[in-house]
This record gives C-alpha cells, structure tokens and sequence, in this order.
C-alpha cells in the first residue's frame, strides 16, 4: 500500500472538521474523496501534504522499494523530497512569475537540469497552450490555463503520489473534460493519483476507489463504478 | 562645481540605496520592517574599523572581515529576534525588531563605548584627480561604481538564480512555495546575509566618507533608507535604488544651492515621504501588496 489513513482526525479550534477517517491508495490507482464544500476533503488531503499541524492519527507512507514512513509531523518541503506533491485548491499560481518560471519551482528539489527541461517540455505537451503562454505571467492566465499549470507544476518535482485538490472548480465544462481527460492519462501513464472533487460524477468516472465524506466522517466507499451505481451516491452527488 | 555635486549626490544616493535593498527584500518577503537593519550597517563599520585601524590588518581583509561578520550578525537577529515570531501577528515581530534595535545601538556603546572614533582614510582614496576645473576624489567616484556593480549582481541573484525565484516566490505566497518543496526559513536566511553584505558594504563606504564610526551612525541613515525605500515602492529593489539616488540628490543638491536650508537637511527626506504617499502611496516602482494570510 502506498498511502494508509489511519484514524485522522483534525480539530480547527473547536471544529472537529475530519472524525476519524480511514482511506487506503495502492500504488497505479486513481483514488478519489468526494463531499459537498465544507465536507473536510482539503483538510484530508493538505494534512498529508504536510500543511495541518497537529492532527491526530497516522498517516504512513511507502515509497517503492523503501521502508513505510509515518508523515505526520513532517513539514510540507520534505513530503515534496519524498514524492508527494499537491496541486492545491485555487490553483495558487504565483501571479509574478512566468508560466515557465511557475514550472521550474515546481522542480525545485531537483538537480538535473536537462530532466526538468524535459518535464517542462513534456508538461507543454500535455497542455500545449501552456507553452503558447510561457513568458506570461501566471496572473495573466485564465482559470482553465491556471488550473492546468497548478497541475503541470506538481508534476515536476516527478512525484510518485499526485494530489489534486479541486481541479475542475470554477472550468467551464469543456475544460473541465480536457483537465480529467490528462488526469486519466497521467494515469495510464503510472502515475498515482489522488484525487478530490466536488464533481463527484466525472471523478467516479475515473476512479478505481472512492470515498466520500460528509461532515468529515467517510459515510461511503467502494469502487468508483460501485459508488455511480449507488442510491445515495445518485440522490446526494449525482442530481437523483 | 556642478560635477562635484553631482558625484556626491550619486555618491550618497547609492549608499542610501545600498541600506534600502536590506529593508525593501525583508518587507517584501515578511511584511517586517527591520529596524535592526541600520545596526548592521553600523557594525559593518566598526568592523572594518577595528580590523583596518586598530589591527593594522590590510583593507581588503578588514573589508571582507567586516562582510562576514555584519552578516553573521543579520543572520543572528533573524534567527533569535524574528524566527520564533515567523506565526505570530505582525506586531510581535516589529516590537522585536525595535528591541533587537535598542539592544545593539546599547550593546555597542557598552563594547566600543560612546566615543566617535575616527577612521583613517587610505591616502589613495582621497588623492584628487584634477579634470580641468573639476577636482574629483577616487573614493567619490568609487562609491557608485561599487553599488551599481553590487546591485547587478543582486539582481542577477533575484532574477536568473533558484533561490532567485524561490525569494520572489515567497513574497507572494509561503504555504504554496514550502509545498513546491522550497525551505523557506533557508531563503529567508539567505535573504537576510544579502540584505547585510549589502549593508555592511554600505557601512563600509560611510566610514570612509565621512571618516568616524559611532553607535548611532546607523540610526539616520537607516531611517532615511526605509523612507528611501518605500519611496521608491517598498519590496523592489530597483526602487530603492532610484528612491535612495533620489533622496541622495534632493539632500545635496538643495544644500549646494539652498545654504540656508541646510539646518533642514534630514528633514528632507520626511517630505519626500509625504509627497510621495499622498500622490502614489505604492511608491515610484511599487506594486501593491496584499496582506500575508
Ligand atoms: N484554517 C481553518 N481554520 C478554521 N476552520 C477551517 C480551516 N480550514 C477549514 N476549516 C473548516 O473545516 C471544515 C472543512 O473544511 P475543508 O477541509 O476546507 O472542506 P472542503 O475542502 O471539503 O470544502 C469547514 O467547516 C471549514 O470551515
Ligand atoms: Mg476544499
């Protein structure tokens, strides 16, 4: 197993906004946490980047070929060392600098200079209007263009576990397939993904797994086809 | 005459520009005013100082003696007086920098005492080289040359270098570069020994032009700086360059040609301060910056 939840429970003061949840991701999968706003679906996943502070419960990760390793307590810089990178919510471009220069921070932790000028060529190919744009600064983009560099640039630190928090909020329909679609590729590709999502219908589409959560306990899980299958899935995410 | 004036403004302006840099990188990355700034400044000359004067050691060793130790210094302050406040509200932070301020003007005192003590100045700094009717001293023509060149290799550093971007990066947005995987309280660190070479550089050039070193030396022209560099639009460092050559030229030139209000000299700097907040309260080259969540 790649990533193991055990019990997380976040407090913000006195809001208890995740009660305990459990989730499993196995390397190669696409695992997607789905829940109305508010639900606790960032906090979840920005406590296994490194960003929550204090929660309580385990979070243990395996590397490939490399010992399993509780992150908690960690800071965010060292999950990014150890393969794990977060496309945040609102996409949190950084609006002074360059499209390029927006990707070559993603590579931070890198040293080999031609691998990332061949990650940022290989993000241009996935997103090719990226590379149109590459002397503009990210602040200049539209939200379907950020979005697509928020994603491009959590790639390129080459991370072994891709979180995506979000990416479909606020892309008109027609971006938001073309964002699943390289979602899906990255996929098949080897990468894994996990993935969380207001649109709970295209995220099921293309998940092996799925949680959802409301009011931060996970009330169902299965597989993603099991779960568009689902009554309550249909009546609650899926407009009946 | 006109020439002379000239340089000695361009000569001031780019020392005031030098100390605005500190004060414009660690605003933009921070939100801090670092009133300790000008202290480094102050100890970058008593540094140079001690080694040249009193040691007798060579300057170009008391020069790089003094670089090394004044950034010591700035890296001590940021990490005892502002790390341990980096989540506290803003205000902790800037009555920490006032204190670690206080403590060293004090400290200062207590170890050089009070007494200005006077800086020999090499001989070949000041030999006069006479062009006609003008009659220019090495050291006044040396001093901008050096800040110019000091200020293109910082930007260099700020724009075409890894921790460049990860500078311009933290200005903007903490969390999101600590989860791009960069070690922010490193480039803090790193912002921090710039701003201080810089400024002991700074310190350094002062020393020689006006030729003492007393604790309190850093207090005006620290001041005149920070005016320096929010005219110029705080957290550019193209900025506080143009807003210290400014000021450096409004203070000479109207005392050149203004003797009677030269008893109003440091007052200068106070108006262009309104001037500029009351036309573009961003500064000359500033954008606006929002708060830090
Ligand atoms: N930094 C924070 N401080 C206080 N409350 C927070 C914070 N972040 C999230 N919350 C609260 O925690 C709950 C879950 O939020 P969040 O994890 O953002 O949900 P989701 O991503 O599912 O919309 C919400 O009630 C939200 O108001
Ligand atoms: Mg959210």
């Amino acid at each position: 197993m790649m990533l193991d939840i055990k019990n997380l429970n976040i407090w913000y003061g006195g809001i208890h906004a995740v009660k305990g949840i459990h989730m499993n991701i196995e390397k190669g999968e696409i695992v997607t946490l789905i829940g109305a706003n508010g639900a606790g679906k960032s906090s979840a996943i920005r406590a296994i980047a490194g960003l929550v502070k204090g929660y309580k419960g385990n979070i243990v990760y395996t590397r490939s070929g490399e010992a399993a390793v509780s992150l908690s307590g960690r800071p965010p810089e060292e999950m990014v060392k150890m393969g794990i990178a977060l496309s945040p919510e609102g996409r949190r471009i950084l609006p002074q600098l360059t499209v390029e220069e927006n990707l070559r921070l993603g590579a931070y932790i890198r040293h080999d200079k031609a691998g990332v000028a061949e990650d940022i060529d290989y993000v241009y190919g996935l997103f090719p209007r990226l590379q149109e744009r590459r002397r503009q600064k990210g602040g200049t983009l539209s939200g379907g263009e950020q979005q697509m560099l928020a994603v491009g640039r959590a790639l390129m630190s080459r991370p072994d576990l891709l979180m995506l928090d979000e990416p479909s909020l606020g892309l008109a329909p027609i971006l938001v397939s073309e964002v699943f679609s390289v979602i899906r590729e990255l996929n098949r590709q080897g990468k894994t993904i996990l993935l969380v999502e207001q649109n709970a219908f295209a995220a099921l589409k293309i998940a092996s797994k799925a949680y959802v959560l409301e009011v931060g306990s996970i009330v169902i899980e299965g597989t993603g086809e099991e779960l568009l299958q689902d009554s309550r899935v249909k009546e609650a995410y899926l407009g009946g | 005459m006109f020439v002379q004036h000239f340089i000695n403004a361009l000569g001031l302006g780019a020392l005031y520009g030098l100390i605005a840099i500190g004060y414009t990188m660690v605003y933009g990355i921070l939100r801090l005013i670092n009133f300790a700034h000008g202290d480094i400044f102050m100890l970058g000359a008593y540094f140079v100082f001690f080694a040249t004067i009193q040691y007798k050691l060579p300057w170009g060793l008391g020069v790089a003696i003094a670089i090394v130790g004044a950034t010591a210094c700035g890296l001590l302050v940021d990490r005892i007086a502002y790390r341990p406040l980096r989540g506290a509200p803003r205000i902790s932070a800037l009555i920490s920098a006032i204190g670690v301020s206080f403590f060293l003007e004090n400290l200062a005192v207590v170890i050089f005492t009070g007494m200005p003590r006077a800086v020999v100045q090499p001989p070949w700094l000041m030999k006069p080289v006479i062009l006609g009717e003008v009659r220019l001293i090495p050291l006044g023509l040396m001093v901008p040359v050096i800040a110019f060149v000091l200020v293109s290799g910082l930007l260099w550093v700020v724009y075409k270098t890894k921790p460049g971007l990860a500078m311009r990066s933290i200005s903007h947005d903490i969390e999101t570069t600590r989860l791009l995987g960069v070690s922010v309280d490193k480039i803090i660190a790193l912002t921090f020994a710039l701003g201080s070479a810089l400024a002991a550089l700074a310190g350094i050039m002062w020393a020689l032009r006006y030729p003492r070193v007393e604790p309190f030396m850093g207090v005006f022209p620290g001041f005149k700086a920070f005016i320096a560099a929010v005219f110029g639009g705080i957290g550019s460092i193209p900025g506080a360059m143009v807003g210290g050559v400014i000021l450096g030229f409004v203070e000479i030139m109207s005392v050149a040609f203004f003797p009677k209000l030269s008893g109003y000299k440091d007052a200068f700097a106070f108006v262009l301060l309104i001037v500029i907040l009351l036309i573009k309260p961003t500064g000359l080259m500033g954008e606006r910056m929002e708060e830090k969540i």
